[in-house]
């Protein structure tokens, strides 16, 4: 059938020297309609607003235009403008209202607002370029084509139990010379790295923020060292709709659009799911002392929690926070969510500070926020995964709370302090790292194991490497005496604090890092490891290192070479999970045998088979797995014994024995050097004899029964 | 922009001049499509192109598509370095049949069928 146009798509008004007719209020933001652009926002609470147009990157509005009564639909500001430059016009709102803080509302006619809608943002087009600062509108609207051709793409639906997640900066992964490719601490670079990220095994990116930042929020010079820190980590979003220009290769060119997509198409072809860190819960306005950049012009009272005072709650820890249970701005998070998710085919998402979105408008928390049950029953999210960071920096802590509608599952912070005790020989730690390790049946019972995610390392805090070099945190170079960043590390340096040239030493270090990524894949659950660990990354020490854009922050690729152990040993130990469908059950063990195979699904063993040592002073544990009873019994797979000695002394454990017929072997053993630490499917050594294996001091064995 | 137009034996040449951006985009679109018969051969040189924008882009692979869809053939030569390495970041790269010199697109066109 031949287009018939549209019977309402010529212009009924001429303003600023622009064609224009009423806009439809859907879309919000700014979209591309036959012969023009409709640009669509909404205020609760303005008087008044125009839409005010730039040519690119020129300092001084090029024509006003007047939302008058025609152009307004409740409290929504709708305009088609006809005859624009697309790709060279910036455009932005000049709203007015009322001043009167107390109340909430800050309007401020003299600022040029950012649309949130905004789907490009200019002004930071080439990350750590001085912009103009007396500009008066710095983070700048644009138009962008918004048609990708995805081609036969299909959604990968990974199983989330079957994931393996590494958190990454984009920058950081490749800005690094030793990196050698092409572009940078771009989208474009890591690209290029695919193949590194399928050697060594992972299969879902989570990218810490992409959305538009200003890497220049907060900078500041450290007075000793000379060096200028800046926004590096990038949790503050300026828009929530754009990717990062400075994150591109062709962000001069306003290409960041396409670029992000083209990374995601990529690895997808690849099998390699795509989750973004979303951070909901403020925006990079701060308090009231912050820049207005957006939101605080456009409709303060709407967007932030307020006091009764009207000034900034401050669940974040950063200045604001985002209102994120009134019905207006849960609108936004859910038409920002499925705009990734639709047009970006994201495939999950963790929320940053996730607590704050259970909070009501005045801060109070609520048994069912409305903004999370919209999340976890949303149609077009709904096979989306859904992760929460379970507290925020007002003292709500939720893991194993969280308001979760059987969808969400949460960074589970009780895993990685328990993991790290054990690890440092802490007493007392043993039934809880079994229960940890049996993928918290204890926080997540009525939910399955894949309700957590577990993980020994993230952004923030120690890097795996410093948390067996450091007992405290070293963070003099962010310029706060080292006040900043938590004290509560459960690390342990091996014996020096810092780099060391002791042969013992550094052996015993290798161990430790062994042991964390051995206990992390063997773990039920879903792992997440940190950029950098399987290389023995180390920000020397520096547990907080947010504001670093430098060699302490980025991947060293240089470091492939010297700890080529540790890479393969994490290379190992991915693949042996992703081989094991025993390890990735998306339920908890029932502790039975269900199938009549002779053992049931889990067991927990001592260095005495059957009987565990619970009690305070024990350091040993072992567990062992039944291959009949994978995934519930419908898969079969090889049976696993895993052996855990954090004692300084080594210790014999007896071996549960197998069925007829089937011989135990060994698959990896963190207390032997390579190669003999770990071996490949199929060329694991017999163990012999079979009843009992020694393990050494720090040590974990892994057994494979066939 | 300048577009010209002529026919190599079975080949049709197509040689685009300036900036290919939003303003010259659709006379880009409007001038070289109707060219594209069934079975169309087309060599697009566009060694005078000093830039393409995101618009630049999508009328390429739109060029692209109605060639493929009409059994056609497309081959793309006198890429600068930086307009091949922007079509490969952004994921446009892939769709085309790129020659180094025109008379190497000329002869793959020529030598088919």
């Amino acid at each position: 059938m031949r287009d018939l146009d549209r019977v309402d798509i010529h212009p009924t008004h001429a303003l600023g020297g622009f064609k224009v007719r009423p806009g439809r209020p859907l879309p919000f933001g700014a979209t591309r309609v036959p012969g023009g652009v409709n640009f669509s926002v909404f205020s609760s609470h303005a008087t008044s607003c125009s839409l005010v147009l730039f040519r690119r990157r020129e300092r001084e509005p090029m024509a006003e235009l007047p939302f008058t009564d025609e152009f307004r639909i409740g409290n929504v500001f709708a305009m088609v403008v006809f005859g624009l430059d697309y790709e060279n016009v910036e455009y932005g709102y000049r709203m007015d209202g009322p001043y009167d803080a107390a109340a909430g509302h800050r309007f401020d006619s003299s600022k040029v607002l950012l649309d949130p809608y905004a789907k490009l943002i200019a002004g930071r087009d080439v990350w750590g370029q001085e912009p103009d600062w007396d500009g008066v509108y710095q983070h700048r609207g644009r138009l962008v084509f918004d048609d990708f051709d995805w081609e036969d793409e299909k959604p990968l639906w990974t199983p989330f139990e079957d994931l393996v997640i590494y958190e990454m900066h984009v920058r950081g992964f490749t800005q690094h010379p030793s990196s050698c490719v092409r572009h940078k601490g771009t989208f474009a670079g890591v690209r290029e790295k695919i193949p590194y990220l399928k050697q060594l095994g992972v299969n879902c990116v989570e990218l810490m923020p992409i959305f538009e930042f200003d890497e220049f929020e907060n900078s500041r010079l450290v007075p000793q060292s000379g060096e200028r820190l800046v926004n590096y980590w990038g949790y503050s979003s300026v828009g929530y709709f754009a990717p990062k220009a400075g994150y591109a290769a062709t962000g001069t060119f306003g290409m960041q659009v396409d670029e992000l997509k083209a990374l995601i198409k990529e690895l997808h072809r690849h099998g390699i799911e795509v989750f973004l860190d979303v951070v909901f819960n403020h925006t990079a306005e701060g308090n009231e002392m912050g820049p207005t950049i957006s939101f605080r012009g456009i409709d303060n009272r709407t967007y932030y929690m307020l006091t009764p005072e009207g000034y900034y709650f401050n669940f974040s820890g950063t200045g604001n926070t985002l209102n994120c249970n009134n019905p207006v701005v849960r609108n936004m998070v859910l038409d920002c969510l499925r705009y990734w998710a639709a047009e970006y085919h994201v495939d999950g998402f963790r929320f940053d500070l996730a607590a704050v979105l259970g909070r009501d408008q005045s801060g109070a928390p609520l048994a069912n926020p409305p903004l999370l049950e919209n999340l976890a029953y949303d149609p077009i999210m709904a096979k989306c995964k859904l992760i929460a960071e379970a507290w925020d920096a007002g003292g709500l802590y939720q893991v194993g709370s969280f308001p979760a509608y059987g969808r969400w599952a949460e960074w589970n912070g009780k895993y990685r302090d328990c993991i790290r005790k054990f690890l440092k020989g802490d007493m007392g730690q043993v039934p809880e790292v079994a229960r940890r390790l049996e993928g918290s049946p204890d926080l997540y019972g009525w939910r399955g194991a894949n309700a957590t995610v577990n993980f020994v390392t993230a952004h923030d805090g120690f890097t795996l490497a410093d948390l067996v070099s450091y007992n405290g945190k070293h963070n003099d170079a962010n310029g706060e005496n080292n006040n900043d960043g938590t004290n509560d590390n459960d690390s342990w340096n091996c014996g020096w604090e810092g780099p060391s040239t002791d042969a013992e030493v550094q052996s015993l270090r290798r161990r430790q890092m062994k042991n964390a990524i051995a206990l992390l894949m063997v773990s039920q659950g879903v792992p997440m490891i940190l950029m950098g660990d399987e290389v023995g990354r180390t920000q020397m020490g520096n547990n907080n290192a947010y504001c670093h854009d430098s060699e302490l922050t980025w991947m060293d690729w240089t470091l492939l070479e010297p700890n080529a152990e540790i890479h393969r040993f994490f290379r190992h130990c991915i693949a042996f999970r992703r081989g094991h469908p025993a390890l990735r059950n998306a339920w908890h063990l029932r502790h039975e045998d269900y199938m009549g195979s002779g053992l049931p699904d889990i067991s927990w063993h001592g260095a005495r088979a059957w009987l565990p040592d619970w009690s305070p002073a024990s350091r040993t544990l072992a567990f062992a797995l039944c291959g009949r009873h994978a995934r519930g019994g419908h898969e079969r797979d090889d049976s696993i014994y895993v052996a855990m000695n954090m004692h300084w002394e080594a210790h014999t454990f007896a071996v549960p024995p197998l069925p007829d017929g089937m011989r135990w072997r060994v698959s990896a053993n963190t207390g032997l050097a390579a190669p003999q630490d770990a071996w490949e499917r199929g060329l694991e050594p017999v163990l012999d004899p079979q009843d009992w294996v020694v393990v050494g001091p720090r040590s974990v064995v892994i057994l494979v029964g066939r | 922009m300048e577009i010209q137009a002529r026919k190599e034996g079975p080949v049709t040449v197509v040689e685009l001049a300036g900036d290919l951006d939003t303003n010259t985009a659709p006379e880009a679109q409007e001038q070289i499509l109707p060219l594209v018969e069934d079975g169309s051969r087309l060599l697009l040189d566009v060694s005078r192109v000093p830039y393409m924008s995101s618009a630049g882009l999508r009328v390429m692979l739109s060029l692209y598509r109605r060639v493929a869809s009409q059994n056609g053939e497309l081959v793309l030569v006198g890429l600068s370095e930086e307009i091949r390495d922007t079509m490969e970041v952004t994921g446009f790269l892939g769709f085309f049949s790129t020659c180094q010199t025109y008379e190497a697109g000329l002869a793959t066109l020529q030598e088919q069928g």
